[in-house]
């Protein structure tokens, strides 16, 4: 075996037994420092024939490149093996719970109604709204219900004392009471804008009314169509439409029922039919049926009272809870629940932030 | 407990606490699966102190056949057991609940359900037939309206020596089975009459009465005693039957307790009038006072049916009670002129969405009682005071027909995808909404009204119910907080360690209702955890975060906002701040609560609150959807950070600000990163630092602009009071 090859092998082998950085170091040190034996023999090289140098040129090559491979490859070594050591301390228990971001949620009245505005804005409906404390005429006069209409006791009004009257603008005086229903956003709209109109109008009503199935204050939708050539079919198809389209469900059929409100003329009970399912009663087909809306063809006292032709104009509207509707979707029992504010509850049956009803996701979550 | 033999030879065990139950008796018994008629409850089986139990032995009372609640029905000791009870006491006639709706007076009898069932085509209207009933002498009675516009119209006749008793058991049946409990027979004359043919009458003892019987308005103030016993003090508004000693009868309402028919009653006066219904509206709601006469009286009786149902209800009673009837005497006039309609069948399909031919209209309302004329004028019968124009004539037709034959008609549809519906203020509540709950917020809603306290607390509410439901909730609220605040106690009550709630609504103040989004957050902010073993509190900057962010949702560039103070005597008053546009409008009020008010509302420890005022926020209509070119510097920016001794009282916010405006070629930004105070500060005086960032345009700061501008800083920043540390 050549010198070379002797060198090499020793270089190595302390190369291999080096187990610290600084021992490499001196391994290198000591073959490629200034000083070094593997230096020392590229020294030889400037003084060599070219014969000679031909020769012994690529074996001291070669010593220095097998050196150099070495350490390198020995310092990658050594390093992998001190950061996998750190790393073994650096362990953590992923176990242990991350911090917690408390969960939000949406009230099922606030998402029900984003729910109908979506539903009803592709059949062409804006949203309305008006003051919830009203005054008499638009809650009961201009709707056809005078003072001594029996229907006036039917709604068990809550009043404000006389001296809370508001003038009008001949100066009489107009009783001032919480409205009883949502209808009188019919009036403010058909006063305000010019037919064809197309609203729904969501939103608080109040009875004095307090059992396990009533609450003095819950949620109303109205739904107003003033048009010219609108009649019950098409009331009928749109109450369809809409319920179909919040329940998801093709097989929602609708019973009309003749009924009574003297704001319109024919007036329309309307049920629709449920099935039973694991003891709850589910929309969709005829098991059964439950009475759901209100709704009938404006009276034409009312289109007069709001200052529109009622030869020219005519229309439908209609009237459901929006805390039933939420029952009934989601599965509450129990209306008091709604006004409660119990946490428990809310993260119970409230929606998550980014549940955004839309047509192309699905209006229901 | 009994052991009960239903007939079938598998005795039953029942548990029972009536007092005479006993060995041996036959009785009435409720299998599982039927409904108790006085309370609807329907019965299971249940284990009653630990006993199981069967059924129901029931009472007179639970089956609605009188009174009696002392024990159950005891049946002589030869009825069948095992026959349905129903069938045994002959109580097995169908009971038919129908609702009339209150347009429909002329079906609060069975007369006018019936013609309307045989428009439907169920069986044939049989007109009532009414005996010619004469009268053999004047009668002696004299019968007055002296207020026509109250009582156009009243009938009478006195019936002699009759002789008052319980009425026959058919006519008890019949009153039972519709709901109305038997008193006599002549009382259950007046009933039967009412439920036959929906016209209320009152029969008076002629002995109790003195001088002649006038409908009259009451005078102020008087007085009378009705037949349920209770005295009513009425007014110059209300129509009245009296007679020389007083007032009878509040009229179309109830009958004097006075002058009413007693065992002992021998002589009559029948009174069939005609009320004006509005009249009877009033007088009722005013007394609060509801009866079966007010019911069918205010929806208006039929003006023509005066003489009809004094000859029947006079037939009634001599049939059952004997006696001897006068001439009927009759005073004023019923409004008995019949109402025409211009009618045009095409109507039929225009608003109802039916065709029906117009032959088969014309059957239908003559079925119900109009006359149709060849032109199609319509007259409208006198029981149907609720027909007003062809609108109703449509309905009359289409619920004949039936609704179910009305076919679904898509609603015009506006060309292509449907619009945006959605006003500003409507989209920026619901970013408002889902944003809040994106933050980690329950969505609470809460009642509009407040007890008077509550309200009191936040400044008082401009409007107070009237006829509130309970004291608590009288006043509506002028602020959503005490809702909340309400709501967040229950929460604690209930053992939670953290709430976190909010809502959006209306406040109510004087001259308009204020769309608000209110938050609370009471308790733990974060739960005690691993890493550092505390639970931390809410405080003051948690509801100033949470505004800021829910402004932001809103549209709202929240750093141009001022932080000023004034935010309500409901706050903590060193630790809130409003946060507005400009110096008057107000978006937005935060803070911690005031500790009295904390109090007010049973809340212990640091409450946060926070109101968003959202129709203060200006609404800005987007100038359509392209954004400003997006064109980054060249060169990055550089920070210097800066630390000032300043005033304690200094405002970090002014001091900020003043070192925002110093330099706005140079400075894009200014942020504080630290606050101090104690060792190595001055006392009064806090260290405050700031990081400025600097953003060179086109080339690179050299070391002079850098001294410059950090001599303007400094400068600005010691106008407002702060030295630089040395």
């Amino acid at each position: 075996m050549s010198d070379i090859a002797t060198l090499q092998n020793q270089i190595l082998a302390a190369i291999d037994a080096a187990d610290t950085p600084d021992a490499l170091e001196a391994v290198r040190i000591d073959a490629l420092g200034k000083q070094g034996s593997v230096s020392a023999l590229l020294k030889t090289l400037g003084q060599m024939s070219p014969e000679e140098r031909q020769v012994q040129g690529p074996m001291i090559n070669g010593l220095r490149e097998a050196v150099t491979n070495g350490i390198a490859a020995k310092k990658a070594a050594l390093e992998t093996a001190i950061l996998n050591q750190r790393l073994a301390t650096e362990r953590l228990d992923m176990t242990l719970p991350a911090p917690e971001a408390p969960r939000g949620t949406v009230h099922p009245v606030s998402q029900v109604m984003d729910e109908l505005a979506e539903i009803f804005a592709d059949m062409g409906f804006a949203v309305a709204e008006g003051p919830e404390i009203e005054d008499d005429w638009h809650n009961f006069s201009a709707l056809n219900i005078p003072e001594t209409h029996p229907a006036r006791a039917m709604h068990d009004t809550f009043y404000f004392p006389d001296q809370m009257a508001q003038k009008d603008e001949n100066g009489d005086g107009k009783k001032m009471l919480l409205r009883t229903h949502t209808s009188p956003v019919q009036i403010r709209t058909m006063t305000k804008q010019e037919p064809p109109i197309r609203i729904i109008a969501p939103g608080r009503v109040y009875r004095s009314d307090s059992d396990a199935t009533h609450t003095p204050m819950f949620h109303q939708i109205e739904g107003l169509v003033i048009d010219k050539g609108i009649h019950l079919g098409h009331l009928k198809w749109t109450l369809e439409t809409f319920l179909k389209a919040f329940f998801e469900r093709d097989d929602v059929v609708l019973r009309l029922r003749p009924s009574y409100f003297p704001f319109t003329e024919p007036s329309v009970e309307v049920d629709v039919g449920y099935s039973v399912v694991k003891g709850k009663r589910v929309i969709g087909g005829s098991e059964g049926w439950m009475e759901v809306l209100g709704s009938g063809m404006v009276h034409r006292k009312v289109i007069e009272a709001c200052g529109l032709d009622p030869d020219v104009w005519q229309g439908f509207a209609f009237g459901t809870g929006v805390d039933r509707l939420a029952m009934l979707k989601y599965g509450m029992d129990d209306l008091r629940a709604f006004f409660d504010g119990d946490n428990r509850w809310l993260q119970h049956y409230g929606f998550n932030a980014l549940d955004v009803p839309t047509l192309s996701g699905g209006v229901g979550a | 407990m009994l052991t009960v033999d239903c007939g079938d030879g598998n005795p039953l065990q029942v548990v029972c606490g009536a007092p005479n139950a006993r060995a041996g008796l036959v009785g009435v018994f409720g299998v599982e699966g039927a409904t108790v008629p006085a309370n609807g409850m329907v019965l299971k089986k249940t284990a009653i102190r630990g006993v199981e139990s069967n059924g129901m032995m029931c009472s007179v009372a639970e089956l609605e056949l009188g009174d009696d609640h002392d024990g159950i029905i005891e049946l002589p000791a030869d009825a069948p057991v095992g026959m349905a009870f129903a069938e045994y006491a002959e109580a097995n006639d169908p009971v038919i609940d129908v609702a009339i709706t209150p347009n429909r007076q002329d079906c609060m009898g069975v007369m006018g359900i019936a013609r309307d069932l045989a428009a439907a085509g169920l069986g044939t209207f049989k007109p009532v037939e009414v005996p010619a009933v004469a009268g053999s002498y004047p009668c002696p009675v004299e019968i007055r309206t002296d207020d026509p516009d109250g009582c156009p119209a009243f009938y009478g006749r006195v019936i002699r020596g009759v002789k008052n008793g319980p009425s026959p058991d058919w006519m008890q049946a019949r009153l039972k089975a519709a709901g109305q409990r038997p008193i006599s027979a002549l009382v259950d004359c007046t009933n039967y009459l009412m439920l036959a043919c929906g016209r209320p009458a009152h029969a008076y003892d002629l002995a109790k009465l003195n001088g002649a019987v006038v409908a009259r308005r009451a005078e102020e103030g008087e007085t009378v005693t009705a037949l349920n016993g209770k005295d009513y003090t009425l007014t110059a508004e209300m129509t009245v039957i009296a007679d020389d000693s007083g007032v009878h009868d509040i009229a179309g309402i109830m009958g004097g307790e006075h002058s009413g028919c007693s065992e002992d009653t021998t002589d009559v006066l029948l009174e069939i009038a005609y009320f004006t219904p509005e009249r009877i509206a009033k007088t009722g709601q005013a007394l609060a006072l509801t009866s079966d006469a007010r019911s069918r009286f205010e929806r208006g009786v039929d003006p023509a049916f005066l003489d009809d149902g004094l000859a029947l209800l006079t037939d009634l009673i001599v049939q059952t009670c004997g006696g001897e009837p006068s001439d009927v005497i009759r005073a004023g006039q019923p409004p008995v002129e019949r109402k025409t309609i211009a009618y045009d069948t095409a109507r039929c399909a225009a608003l109802g969405g039916i065709d029906v031919p117009a032959d088969r209209q014309k059957a239908i309302l003559q079925s119900l009682g109009f006359e149709v004329a060849s032109d199609w004028t319509v007259t409208v019968p006198t029981w149907r005071r609720d027909i007003d124009g062809w609108a109703d004539l449509v309905e009359e037709v289409v619920r004949i027909v039936g609704l179910d034959n009305v076919v679904s008609i898509p609603l015009p549809r506006a060309d292509g995808v449907a619009k945006p519906t959605a006003t500003l203020q409507q989209s920026l509540e619901r970013k408002v909404h889902r944003a809040a709950a994106a933050r980690g917020l329950n969505e609470a809603i809460n009642w509009s009204f407040l007890p008077q306290k509550e309200a009191d607390a936040f400044g008082g509410g401009t409007w107070s119910l009237d006829n509130p439901i309970s004291e608590d909730m009288k006043v509506m609220r002028p602020s959503l907080l005490p809702g909340l605040l309400s709501a967040a106690q229950r929460n604690m009550d209930r053992g939670a360690a953290s709430v976190r709630l909010f809502e959006i609504g209306r406040r109510y103040l004087a001259d308009c209702e204020r769309l608000t989004a209110g938050i609370v957050l009471a308790g733990e902010k974060t739960p005690r955890g691993w890493s550092s073993g505390k639970a931390a509190k809410f405080d003051a900057f948690d509801a100033k975060a949470e505004v800021i962010a829910l402004l932001a949702a809103a549209g709202v560039a929240t750093e141009g906002l001022m932080v000023l103070g004034d935010a309500g005597d409901h706050y903590h008053p060193g630790q809130s701040a409003t946060l507005r546009m400009g110096p008057k409008n107000v978006l937005a009020a935060f803070g911690s609560l005031h500790p009295a008010t904390a109090k007010t509302f049973d809340l212990d420890g640091a409450v946060i609150a926070a109101e968003i005022f959202l129709d203060a926020i200006p609404l800005k209509k987007g100038a359509g959807f392209m954004r400003p070119a997006f064109t980054p510097p060249a060169l990055q920016a550089v920070t210097r950070d800066f630390a000032f001794l300043v005033p304690e009282q200094l405002h970090a916010g002014d001091l900020v600000r003043a070192i925002k405006g110093c330099d706005k070629d140079n400075i894009a930004a200014v942020r504080l990163f630290d606050r101090f105070a104690g060792q190595g500060v001055p006392d009064g005086q806090v260290s405050l630092a700031i990081e400025v960032s600097l953003q060179p345009s086109d080339k690179s700061y050299t070391d002079d602009e850098l001294k410059a501008i950090s001599d303007r800083v400094v400068t600005a920043a010691s106008k407002q009071g702060a030295a630089l540390r040395g």
